[in-house]
């Protein structure tokens, strides 16, 4: 109850902001929106915000950078934001992804954050184009109530406003809610407003000036798993001698309304749908194909509960918590994998080798609050450098594996608030010398080759003092 | 084994290997073959189940060993460990041996050093199997030195796969006997090379392998006692000797000092009355030196005579007195109850019922000795007739050995072990002489056919009797049917071994597994799904309750703070938790506010039909509950002196804590296809108290098979 008071008085806060500044704008005011179509999907947890804009030069000049504005809230629960410019006529259409940064103005007029979409040609003045931008938001639905017992299923606010937040003026909006179910306790009309089955449609509303918002909520049945990895650590280690050995560190928690109270294994067992309805037993691993050795465990030992699927073009493992995953309870675990090295590491054309490895969670449909990947290049490598299609902290860390004696160089790369969305390659580039492959068969061969000879030299020799 | 020099001899010649090398070659691969086999038997619960720690004392050893690997030695020598025994908590620097723990953070160390990557679970899985291998190596240099190296090669053949052995050695069983009875046996290897001997640097080792005995084991008494019984034998059997003399004493005194540099022994080394046997036979080791040196000098024997009687009967009165008044005077402590136990077999079901309690601690069936020893029970008796045919000391040494420990191994089921690596001796003894005596006879027979002249290699003695018995009929065919025969024994006992192995000693116990309806494995998890539940989901600081069998899991495993554990040194604390598990739950919600409990954890086998879960162990909860509190009368809870849970059951017994714990909501559930709900599987009955409702705790969690409960207390009634 109480945070969602705080979130009505920040709501009204900012609106109180957005009227004070309303007249001082710094961004550029040469476009107008003549179309503006919001999809908001609120079925699982991440929520994926579709926006389609059509954006009307209108000044003097021509110009190719769109400003997009976000509330300091939704800027905090942004995983990823996406533009794609729509060319082309009904039904030819083709769609040229865009640069996307982060902007800061110089004078904020309201408390917001900017994101500018470079255009790839300059829109000339009395044109117009379609822009497509994909806002994927985490953590951004509220529990409430925040507990519930085992038989209770589980309610969700969403907070947003009606109308959308940009430094434009907007002639025709429309907003469209997906609720993943018919049952919606609430939600705030800003008139017209209709419902129809699990669909609620705001507008359209016509001429909004610039920095317009109307707050609404919607508090609705979210049972979808709200599943969220806080941590993981994924190890990806190379060896020449044709293994990539892949460990993952899950802390696994389900973010959801927190458990209450009693859990009845009876209930579980016997009223499967009635009882503990937001909980969660199964996750699923999409690992690559060829992969083998897999083990799934955690700190005390091997969970039994898994499966194993594989073919040609992927592996699908199918795990289970030790035990069903109620709102607040949390599971750690690790899995491990070995992959063949070819399918991974290649050369190129500069005498350097490169792995190509996904960057990204396994398990499906999973949030990752701070995803962090380790690769560990082998013994003796030099100058590894990161490609990553977005940006990411990096540094090195040195690793002793088994018969190491100068430590193997380990690129470590962070990435913050993960989506599924952001699944994608990225390459590590390195030299390596393959006579580094030898040095621990050579230790190990003369280790042995010395044992021999002392025995050798212990059973010729006589060592008594006595003659 | 001893055959195979002799029929390879011929097909090696062709090699420039003198006789000596190839003996030695031969030798040294058996060797090295047994010492991998020993280790490699042991890797069946690897195989079958998952590298892991098995049963319940090792998780502790586990855990304390982790402390020992992240906080460094002089921390964890004075950890005081506040996750047990709330709110008394232990000091478990001064109330453990350390020998274990610290041997595997050692390997760990050796390991890590050596650029090998290795977690510590693993290390200390494969200490027992590791040290299994080492143990047959003693065995063989043991054998050697009692008997020859046949007898030595057979030994460590035999004990590298016996089952008495390998019952407490398999991977994963990190426990102290993994390596204390490579100690024991080492020691006493170490102190019989002495008495042969003589040697100072020998005792000197004997001393050392003794210390680290006291640092792994309680089990050290059984040394401590047994050698001063040894040596006393040989004194009264005129086998006096300045070799005995100084092993013993040179032993006695540096094993002594070292021995107490382990906390939890300490002084007890030379006050407590199990150690007095040592002390009183190294003071009459000196009389005995004394009187020899009187004897070496009076050369009157009627004059010797007379000082012996006066000297003998002072001794032995200033000792009585001595232990008569350090007997009173409390500075020499009464035998402990364990102790007793062992003496009188019915003391403990008497007068200690946690002692009786314990399974393993309960007399030893005669099944198990056949399951655990095989055809060595038989050869048993024959390796004492041949040690007794060919007496010195050390053989005396085997054989007083052999007796002692079979005399404990038949009145405690877990001292089985102690008597395994003695009775692999003398068996292995039997063994090799038996063999070595049938080839002799065949090879000498050839050889007077051949060249016309007998050159026994190994026993002239008997080789002279084959000689005089060449009259009996078909003597070369009863040899080699013989050696079938014994052949045949060896190779039935190598199956036996392999089969107890890996059917009954290979499973980690917190592991189930059943099979299911269509022959396939079904895995219970459940310990560690209760446990885990409990490390991720529960307070940091919660206070677990429940019988003291599950403490050392839930602290090692699950990381919460537990009312009880294992150690079991405290009899009131663990009396007050069975007084509480069998109160009403009025009376219980008391004592566990009381001891500030947040959760109860009971086992329950209802639904699988497992059947050492906790109405099964109740008996002792009412029996150690009664046994402090007199409020406990174990006849309330019985119905015609039998206890029940169905229909018939006693009022009491269905309403206490306990029953309710487990049979929570218990009425409702299906077990078994055409039984009412509630039919308790275990059992085989249908419950009496189907409708069990609890007033001041909550179902907190229940694992998918319902084997562990754990319920949360909750907090007191508001007033207003």
């Amino acid at each position: 109850m109480e945070a969602w008071i705080r979130a009505r008085v920040t709501l009204a806060l900012t609106l109180f902001a957005l009227l004070f500044f309303v007249s001082r704008s710094s961004p550029p005011r040469q476009f107008v929106i003549s179309n503006a179509e919001r999809r908001i999907d609120l079925s699982s947890h991440i929520i994926n915000v579709h926006l389609t804009l059509k954006v009307e030069n209108t000044g003097t000049r021509p110009a190719s950078e769109v400003v997009l504005a976000l509330t300091p809230t939704e800027v905090d629960h942004l995983a990823m934001v996406d533009a794609l410019a729509i060319k082309g006529k009904q039904k030819k259409t083709t769609s040229v992804r865009l640069e996307v940064k982060t902007e800061l103005p110089d004078a904020p007029p309201i408390d917001a954050k900017y994101f500018t979409i470079y255009l790839a040609d300059p829109l000339n003045s009395g044109e117009s184009t379609t822009l497509e931008v994909l806002y994927v938001f985490m953590h951004f639905l509220e529990p409430f109530p925040a507990e519930i017992a085992q038989s209770e299923s589980q309610l969700v606010f969403y907070h947003d406003t009606a109308l959308i937040l940009s430094p434009y003026h907007i002639k025709q909006q429309t907003t469209f809610i997906k609720t993943p179910s018919t049952k919606v306790e609430s939600f705030i009309r800003v008139e017209p407003t209709n419902r129809v089955g699990t669909e609620i449609k705001y507008g359209p509303y016509e001429d909004c000036p610039p920095y317009t918002i109307s707050p609404i909520h919607v508090h609705f049945e979210n049972n979808s798993p709200f599943a969220v990895v806080e941590e993981l650590v994924q190890e990806i280690e190379i060896s020449h001698w044709g293994n990539i050995q892949v460990t993952e560190h899950y802390t696994l928690v389900h973010a959801g309304a927190r458990h209450k109270g009693v859990f009845s294994r009876v209930d579980y067992q016997s009223r499967q749908f009635s009882n503990g309805a937001s909980s969660f037993r199964y996750l699923l691993a999409r690992l690559p194909a060829r992969v083998h050795s897999v083990y799934y465990r955690d700190e005390i030992g091997n969970i039994s509960s898994s499966h194993l699927r594989t073919n040609s073009l992927k592996s699908e493992l199918e795990i289970e918590p030790r035990y069903p995953l109620f709102g607040g309870w949390k599971a750690t675990f690790v899995i491990g994998y070995g992959l063949p090295l070819q399918d991974f590491l290649f050369e190129s054309s500069d005498d350097k080798r490169y792995l190509n490895f996904t960057f990204g969670c396994p398990l499906i449909g999973m949030v990752v609050d701070k995803l962090t990947i380790k690769v560990v290049l082998p013994e003796g490598s030099t100058d590894p450098s990161p490609v990553v299609p977005f940006p990411v902290e990096h540094r090195l860390e040195a690793k002793y594996s088994s018969l190491d004696v100068i430590g193997r160089t380990v690129v470590v790369l962070e990435k913050k608030n993960f989506v599924p969305m952001h699944n994608s390659h990225f390459q590590v580039y390195y030299t390596f010398n393959p006579i580094f492959m030898l040095a621990e068969p050579l230790m190990l061969a003369s280790a042995f080759f010395m044992f021999f000879v002392a025995c050798v030299a212990y059973i010729h020799i006589d060592l008594s003092i006595r003659k | 084994m001893a055959t195979m020099p002799a029929s390879a001899s011929d097909l090696l010649k062709s090699f420039k290997l003198k006789t000596k090398q190839q003996e030695l070659l031969i030798r040294v691969s058996i060797l090295c073959l047994v010492y991998i086999l020993a280790f490699i038997t042991r890797l069946f619960s690897v195989l079958r189940y998952e590298s892991m720690i098995h049963e319940f004392d090792p998780y502790f050893n586990y855990r304390t060993t982790l402390y020992l690997t992240e906080n460094g030695f002089y921390d964890f020598w004075n950890w005081f460990d506040y996750e047990s025994w709330y709110p008394l908590g232990r000091i478990v620097g001064g109330t453990l041996y350390p020998g274990l723990m610290v041997t595997a953070v050692l390997i760990y160390r050796i390991l890590r050093f050596l650029r090998f990557a290795v977690h510590i679970r693993e290390v200390c899985v494969l200490t027992a199997p590791f040290f299994a291998s080492n143990t047959t190596l003693v065995a063989y240099f043991f054998g050697k030195e009692i008997w020859d190296s046949g007898a030595g090669l057979v030994a460590a053949i035999l004990i590298a796969v016996c089952p008495g052995y390998i019952s407490r050695s398999v991977a994963g069983s990190y426990d102290n006997e993994g390596v204390a009875i490579f100690a024991l046996l080492f020691t006493f290897y170490v102190f019989v090379k002495a008495v042969n001997t003589g040697s100072l640097a020998w005792s000197l080792a004997s001393a050392f392998g003794y210390f680290y005995m006291v640092s792994a084991w309680g089990g050290y008494v059984f040394i401590i006692n047994l050698i001063p019984l040894y040596v006393l034998v040989l004194l009264i059997t005129g086998r006096y000797s300045m070799r005995l003399y100084v092993a013993y004493n040179c032993m006695y005194i540096l094993g002594m000092l070292l021995a107490m540099q382990i906390r939890f022994v300490g002084f007890q080394h030379v006050q407590s009355g199990e150690h007095m046997a040592a002390m009183g036979v190294f003071f009459l080791m000196q009389v005995f030196y004394f009187l020899d040196w009187v004897k070496h000098m009076l050369s009157d024997t009627k004059l010797f005579q007379a000082f012996l009687r006066i000297t003998v009967t002072s001794a032995v009165a200033v000792g009585g007195i001595a232990l008569g008044l350090g007997m009173v005077s409390g500075y020499i402590s009464p035998w402990t109850g364990r102790f007793y136990s062992l003496l009188d077999p019915t003391y403990a079901k008497d007068h200690i019922p946690i002692i009786a309690s314990v399974s393993e601690h309960q007399p030893t069936a005669w099944s198990s000795f056949m399951f655990d020893f095989h055809i060595l029970l038989f050869l048993f008796p024959a390796g004492l007739y041949f040690c007794f045919k060919r007496l010195s000391d050390a053989t005396i040494f085997i054989v007083m050995y052999g007796l002692t420990s079979m005399y404990f191994a038949g009145v405690m089921v877990r001292l089985i072990l102690v008597a395994t690596p003695a009775v692999c001796l003398i068996s292995a003894i039997a063994v090799s002489t038996t063999v070595k005596n049938l080839t002799v006879l065949l090879r000498s027979k050839n050889k007077v056919v051949q060249t016309g002249s007998t050159k026994g290699s190994g026993g002239s003695k008997s080789s002279s009797k084959a000689l005089l018995d060449q009259s009996q009929p078909f003597q070369k065919n009863g040899a080699i049917a013989l050696l079938f025969g014994a052949f045949y024994l060896l190779s039935r006992y190598a199956t036996h071994c392999t089969w107890v192995t890996s059917e009954a000693y290979s499973s980690p116990s917190i592991v189930l597994a059943a099979r299911g309806a269509h022959g396939n494995r079904v895995i219970f998890d459940d310990y560690r799904e209760a446990y885990f539940w409990l490390r991720q989901n529960t307070p940091q600081d919660a206070k677990v309750m429940s019988w003291w069998d599950y403490g050392y899991q839930i602290t090692a495993m699950g990381n919460r703070t537990v009312i009880v554990d294992n150690n079991t040194w405290n009899n009131t604390h663990i009396a007050t938790v069975g007084r509480a598990m069998s109160s009403y739950e009025d009376e219980a919600i008391e004592i566990i506010r009381s001891l500030d409990v947040d959760y109860v954890l009971v086992v329950f086998g209802g639904v699988t039909g497992y059947s050492s879960d906790d109405i099964n162990k109740f008996l002792w909860m009412v029996r150690i509950g009664g046994g402090v509190f007199p409020v406990i009368k174990e006849p309330d809870y019985l119905v015609n002196g039998e206890y029940r849970v169905d229909k018939g059951a006693a009022p009491k017994m269905l309403n206490c804590l306990m029953y309710k714990l487990c049979y929570y909501r218990f009425g409702e559930m299906m077990t078994e296809y055409g039984k009412p709900p509630g039919y308790d599987r275990a059992r085989g009955v249908e419950i009496g108290n189907k409708d069990v409702k609890l007033e001041h705790l909550e179902e907190a969690f229940t694992t998918s098979n319902w084997i562990v409960r754990i319920y949360r207390v909750k907090p007191p009634n508001n007033r207003w």
